[in-house]
């Protein structure tokens, strides 16, 4: 075969993995076909490796093969990890991702010292920085999300002045760069700043703000794979980076609306800092009950709906909440999950650890869906979720969680609040559902508390 | 503006406006397999690396090339086994449990 026909098959091998690449993506729309989703992205992938490695230009394979093995020695452990891991594990790819695409750039640059043009240098600027940044960052946010480092904000004065000035430095090392290709300590310095950028744009970011940062990393490491595709001329890099830049860009964007907040609130606001010390101490009567009182109440209702939060997962009451629904529902009680686009440490966190916990999928129902049906719902059972379901995010003006959409377990007959103490939630807001009439505050944790409600509901179902 | 670079834009502004119109129609319900999907299939800058490490340009562009290898590689075959693994979680209730 000669060289130009080679050079044709692997093109259209790489037409074919573009194409498998849609259909991958279309498929996983529903988790009925998602599985077919998946394995057209392996062989879109397989394809377009193997192409690759008939390519001309590559004559030397033993660093490729060795770096193959190490890369699937480092990707299998990371794709058997426990699902409760999985937003730290997903935060860690993205740093991968970024780092390999600003590797390939710097690489870039260094090969076409001797003939960057202007443009050219301009791309590969871009492209590195972005790469870099997004590399440190989504290594705090890892580091963050496997509580190596602290999940709260870590803030300073004058934070965003110094964060914006050395974003801003990088880019006028990026514009000397277009000047000046040939510099190639500007060049150093400027994959060091941007490096340090990514540090600084995500430690002032909360533990609860992970849903946000996490898909706008996704979107960066997406954007800088498109940008890459540029820089090298293929228009299948140019496609997977496209693709996965607007899938992080749209999660983003629904988290943000999510909480009724803007991206730069997001990066720069520091949420949760400012607030926390206005709390208002002042004790209000509430009501709490014991599980067996609660499981009497329960076993009662008709329509029962749960709502989980982050302190499920930390509780790790998912396996005993999908018993609780499976007890409740044996017993003719129509129980589903109300899940609010933010709850959790990342987009769709509760469905999965609620899925891997063999809850129906069809149980899982989103927040625009569910919200009329409290107003007919006997007990809407909230666990470890705090500010998505606070009133005062609808009712109380100047709070600073107004305006953010709230699942409306108000609307219940019955609240029940499976809970530690009375401490605020992130926001460090009182939240007035806990004051109302018609709340049991149940204290204890997740799991346990969980666990006596089914234990009692068992006594109830032996004793009739 | 060289001429590649308007023909790249094409593809880009095409893409992303082919992704955006799928995405939106991901159910809430598979975001994090969406994630994890999309970011194995990002991973395809492996073959940019590839290339680089294979051709054997100076020992810099090589070691550079080859760490890319290990982790858009460990990104593709990660990405793939977890997000087949979260969507095989997701049964329907009509389904029969043991």
């Amino acid at each position: 075969m000669n060289a130009v026909a080679l050079e044709q098959y692997i093109h259209f091998a790489y037409i074919a993995a573009i194409v498998l690449f849609i259909l991958a993506l279309k498929w996983l729309s529903s988790p009925v076909s998602a599985r077919r989703g998946v394995l057209a992205g392996e062989i879109a992938a397989g394809l377009a490796v193997v192409a690759t490695l008939c390519n001309p230009e590559v004559i030397a394979y033993k660093w490729i093969i060795i770096s193959l093995i190490i890369g699937a020695g480092i990707g299998i452990p990371l794709g058997m990890v426990k699902i409760t891991a999985v937003p730290q594990r997903t935060a860690l790819s993205h740093a991968f991702g970024a780092l390999s695409a600003a590797m390939i750039g710097i690489a870039e640059y260094y090969e076409g010292l001797d003939h960057l043009t202007r443009f050219g240098m301009g791309e590969i600027a871009l492209e590195v920085i972005i790469g870099s940044l997004t590399f440190t960052g989504s290594l705090i946010a890892a580091g963050k999300l496997q509580e190596i480092l602290p999940q709260r904000p870590i803030v300073y004065k004058y934070q965003n002045i110094v964060s914006l000035s050395v974003l801003a430095a990088a880019l006028i090392l990026a514009v000397a760069l277009v000047v000046h290709p040939q510099q190639t300590t500007l060049f150093v310095a400027m994959v060091i700043v941007a490096l340090i950028f990514g540090v600084m744009l995500v430690t002032p970011i909360g533990g609860a703000d992970m849903p946000t940062v996490i898909s706008l990393l996704n979107s960066y490491a997406g954007f800088s794979a498109a940008l890459l595709g540029f820089v090298l001329n293929s228009k299948m890099l140019i496609v997977a980076g496209a693709l996965d830049g607007s899938s992080g860009f749209i999660l983003s964007v629904i988290m943000c609306r999510a909480m009724n907040r803007s991206f730069t609130n997001v990066l720069f606001g520091a949420f949760g800092t400012v607030q926390t010390t206005v709390t208002k101490t002042e004790a209000r009567p509430i009501r709490s009950a014991s599980a067996e009182e609660a499981a009497q109440i329960l076993d009662a209702a008709r329509k029962v709906v749960i709502i989980p939060g982050y302190g499920m997962a930390v509780a790790q009451a998912q396996h005993k909440l999908r018993e609780l629904h499976d007890i409740l529902t044996k017993r003719g009680v129509e129980v589903s999950f109300a899940i609010h686009p933010v709850a959790g440490r990342m987009p769709g966190h509760m469905n999965v650890l609620l899925a891997e916990a063999d809850v129906p999928y069809d149980r899982l129902i989103e927040m625009d869906e569910i919200n009329p049906e409290f107003s007919r719902t006997d007990v809407a059972l909230v666990i470890g979720a705090n500010d998505v379901v606070n009133p005062a995010a609808r009712f109380t003006k100047g709070s600073p969680i107004s305006g953010m959409p709230i699942l409306n377990a108000y609307e219940a007959r019955t609240v029940m609040v499976i809970k530690r103490s009375m401490s605020p939630g992130f926001a460090g807001i009182d939240n007035d559902l806990y004051y109302l009439d018609k709340t049991l505050m149940l204290f204890g944790d997740a799991k346990a508390f969980v666990g006596s409600l089914i234990k009692e509901l068992n006594a109830v179902a032996a004793g009739v | 503006m060289p001429a590649d670079f308007i023909s790249n834009l094409y593809v880009f502004v095409l893409a992303g406006f082919v992704g955006f119109e799928l995405i939106k129609r991901v159910s809430p319900l598979l975001h994090t397999p969406l994630m994890s999907l999309t970011n194995a299939l990002d991973a395809i800058v492996v073959v940019a690396a590839i290339i680089i490490t294979g051709r054997q340009g100076t020992p810099l562009t090589t070691t550079l090339g080859a760490i890319a290898i290990a982790a858009s590689f460990s990104n593709m075959v990660g990405g793939f086994l977890i997000t087949d693994r979260m969507v095989r979680m997701f049964k329907s209730g009509g389904a029969k449990r043991p």
